[in-house]
């Protein structure tokens, strides 16, 4: 046996060591964020590598960020402004810059939710083959989901600059709501993780998720205002309990970020607070109770993968 | 004494045997659930049909000192590799307990999350951040890992163009500047050239010496004896011998030692690797003039059949590979039928294959036969079992001379011509 002389120690001294232990843990467990803080570097390389991946080999490279929620805009807005003959949702303002409005935070959930939640099973060699705390790799889509969520941003504030200056009828308004922006984005981000880590835990241990994924981000989108606006609902209502059903539709967090979305940039009328407070508190019991899940189902991930 | 690195008490796991089902389905829950749903609460270690779980590690107690160099052996499917996977934290133990102090770093695979589309500097990155790498210490040891894979001039173009040889070159190098205060390694050395393979060894040799704990798989005796201070053995599951590295080995090859020679029976195999579909039901050997006869001992030189006896019911399975090994694992040659131009391009049923192999070139001693059986989609291999049979090779009159040679002169004979062409 190696006896190590003491004018040569090791890298580590075994006073400062960290100590792990390999045991079978039973029920539920916590997040260790200490340690997800230890792995954050690697948390940003599988975030660059996803966004990296998805723009090799293209001409237009990162242009597609754009393209898409365009593409959406304009199909969106030749289906339900044209054929369907629909006056503008919000009073002076197109429906395609409302729609845009809409889509860019809704881009942001529904790219973040569908990469994150097949995110275990698309990295099945790197959970069989290393450790790492297991909670990034649902974690990185949403942050490569950023990225193009910025570009997007971008192309909207020009937009809205554009229309500002090319038609006199229209005044950008500064309202509170732009402050509020990072709340409804973090709001539209961690919703599509909290949702992730459910469907990406389901997904590892029953395929069945595998194709509810897709399936539910496009029925969640008609959920969403995002064709519509929630003005259009809550004025068919029944005055006497129209701010009771709103309130019930703002239980999906995207109600609350897309009005909020609308409010900040387009100086529609504020949504009643009420609509935030729900989507806000549906989307932190969503993350918390995901994060639950996930841990507990964790241990199992390297032999069902 | 110095202090202790990894402590292992009654390490056990359990898998689910995933024959049929490699993953749940939603169906099998939500019925399982109806039935019984009681059994929601508690653990399920009430009553487990334990005929479907099968113990991949049983009761696994050892102790590791700082500083040493441990080599795990055993054959396929003995557990060694889900021993590394629990120590590295990659899937947890069933039952017991270790306690590893200091940072460990894995290597269960040569270029874990490489991604072909990314260039090569992308990879070093990518690759070493996986394996546990700070940024910082990348950013320091990026040029020391080039030198090593000699890959320079393609840093900036994507793997996907690279040859399997440079990825495998640059995957390692990454892998070897890792520098954990504990190394978990399983089979890497048996990867890329020979000469890129005695680098390998070098350097391994370099981080063993340094005083670092490593954990070693192989199969490869002679790694395992040049490397580690210590040894152990694992045997379906359990560790059945703890000893110097030298002993162990010894101790492997004797308990491998009793063998079938010339024709084998695989239908109950203990070489058949774990998660193998039983198909494949014998092999045996002919020397192509004997066809009546197993050959246990063939001549170098003589042109020799395989039979291969399978099994697949009503499953097409689309191929089937000989190999011959060394008795230390080192692989000398593959007959597949995939790599043959005129071949028998699905199977079916039940049959046996030949695979004749004229002029056998093998230097005399002993040597191991695997089969394998697969499928072009999904998981290439689906039957595999090591260690099938075993034949000797003696030199017979391949030289026309009466002459020696034997396995330290090489690992295949070749006629050669001699004469002087200059002389004083």
């Amino acid at each position: 046996m190696t006896t190590v002389s003491t004018s040569n120690p090791p890298a580590s001294t075994p006073s400062n060591t960290e100590v792990t232990v390999v045991k079978a843990h039973r029920g539920w467990v916590a997040v260790n964020f200490a340690e997800v803080w230890r792995y954050r570097e690697l948390l940003f390389f599988l975030a660059l590598r996803d966004i990296k991946v998805r723009y090799k080999q293209t001409v237009l490279g990162a242009a597609w960020a754009m393209l898409q929620p365009l593409m959406v805009m304009v199909v969106f807005s030749v289906l339900f402004g044209l054929l369907m003959d629909r006056k503008p949702t919000i009073a002076g303002i197109p429906y395609g810059i409302s729609t845009f409005c809409a889509l860019v935070p809704w881009q942001l959930f529904a790219a973040s939710l569908s990469q994150a939640g097949n995110s275990l099973v698309n990295n099945r060699h790197l959970i069989t083959k290393v450790y790492f705390p297991r909670l990034l790799t649902p974690s990185a889509p949403v942050l490569a989901a950023g990225v193009d969520f910025v570009i997007a941003f971008g192309v909207l504030i020009l937009m809205i600059a554009g229309y500002h200056f090319f038609d006199s009828s229209y005044q950008f308004q500064f309202s509170w709501g732009l402050l509020l922006l990072p709340v409804f984005t973090l709001t539209a981000a961690m919703t599509a993780l909290g949702a992730a880590l459910w469907l990406s835990a389901l997904n590892a241990l029953y395929r069945d998720f595998r194709y509810t994924i897709t399936f539910l981000v496009q029925l969640w989108m008609y959920a969403t205002p995002v064709v519509y606006t929630a003005g259009s609902i809550h004025e068919k209502l029944n005055p006497k309990h129209a701010d009771l059903i709103m309130t019930i539709y703002s239980v999906n967090p995207m109600v609350g970020v897309v009005e909020g979305f609308r409010w900040a940039m387009l100086g529609t009328d504020a949504p009643q607070p009420g609509i935030f407070v729900v989507s806000f508190c549906v989307m932190a019991f969503t993350l918390w109770s995901g994060m639950y899940y996930f841990k507990r189902m964790e241990r199992h991930f390297a032999d069902l993968v | 004494m110095s202090s202790i690195a990894v402590k292992s008490r009654g390490l056990s796991k359990q898998y689910r045997l995933g024959e049929t089902e490699p993953y749940k389905t939603l169906r099998e829950a939500i019925v399982r659930l109806a039935r019984a749903p009681m059994r929601l609460k508690g653990n399920g270690n009430g009553k487990r049909d334990t005929e479907r779980h099968v113990w991949a590690l049983r009761d696994v107690s050892f102790d590791l000192h700082e500083g040493e160099v441990l080599g795990i052996i055993g054959r396929n499917g003995a557990g060694k590799s889900t021993l590394l996977k629990v120590l590295s934290r990659i899937t947890e133990p069933t039952e017991g307990f270790a306690e590893i102090h200091g940072r460990v770093g894995s290597l269960l695979e040569v270029g874990t999350g490489f991604h072909p589309e990314l260039t090569g500097r992308e990879n070093v990155y990518m690759n070493g951040a996986i394996l546990g790498m700070r940024k910082r210490e990348i950013d320091h040891k990026f040029d020391e890992i080039v030198a090593f894979a000699e890959v320079e001039q393609f840093l900036d173009t994507p793997v996907k163009r690279y040859s399997s040889g440079m990825q495998t070159r640059l995957a390692f190098a990454v892998a070897a500047h890792l520098e954990p205060d504990i190394l978990i390694v399983d089979e890497v050395l048996a990867v890329g050239d020979a000469k890129f393979q005695s680098k390998c060894m070098g350097k391994m040799n370099e981080v063993a010496r340094g005083g670092r704990t490593v954990l070693f798989v192989s199969h490869n005796m002679n790694a395992i004896q040049q490397l580690c201070t210590r040894g152990i053995v694992v045997d379906n599951g359990r560790l059945t011998f703890d000893g110097t590295a030298d002993d162990a080995a010894g101790h492997y090859l004797d308990a491998m030692a009793s063998h079938d020679f010339g024709s084998a029976d695989l239908t109950n195999h203990p070489g058949r690797k774990r998660n193998s579909i039983p198909l494949l039901t014998s092999v045996r050997v002919h020397r192509a003039n004997d066809m009546d006869q197993p050959a246990i001992t063939i001549n170098s030189g003589d042109d020799v059949a395989f039979h291969v006896g399978y099994d697949c019911g009503a499953q097409r399975y689309d191929w089937i590979k000989v190999c011959v090994e060394t008795l230390l694992g080192e692989r000398i040659c593959s007959a597949g039928t995939h790599t043959t131009a005129d071949c028998p391009e699905v199977f079916t049923g039940r049959g046996v294959a030949e695979c004749r192999i004229p002029d056998l070139r093998l230097a005399p001693g002993e040597y191991s036969v695997r089969v394998v059986m697969g499928q072009k989609l999904g998981p290439s291999w689906v039957d595999v079992v090591d260690d099938a049979m075993r034949f000797h090779v003696e030199l017979g009159d391949f030289f026309n001379v009466a002459t020696w040679y034997d396995r330290s002169q090489g690992m295949f004979v070749q006629r050669c011509n001699w004469r002087i062409i200059d002389a004083d």
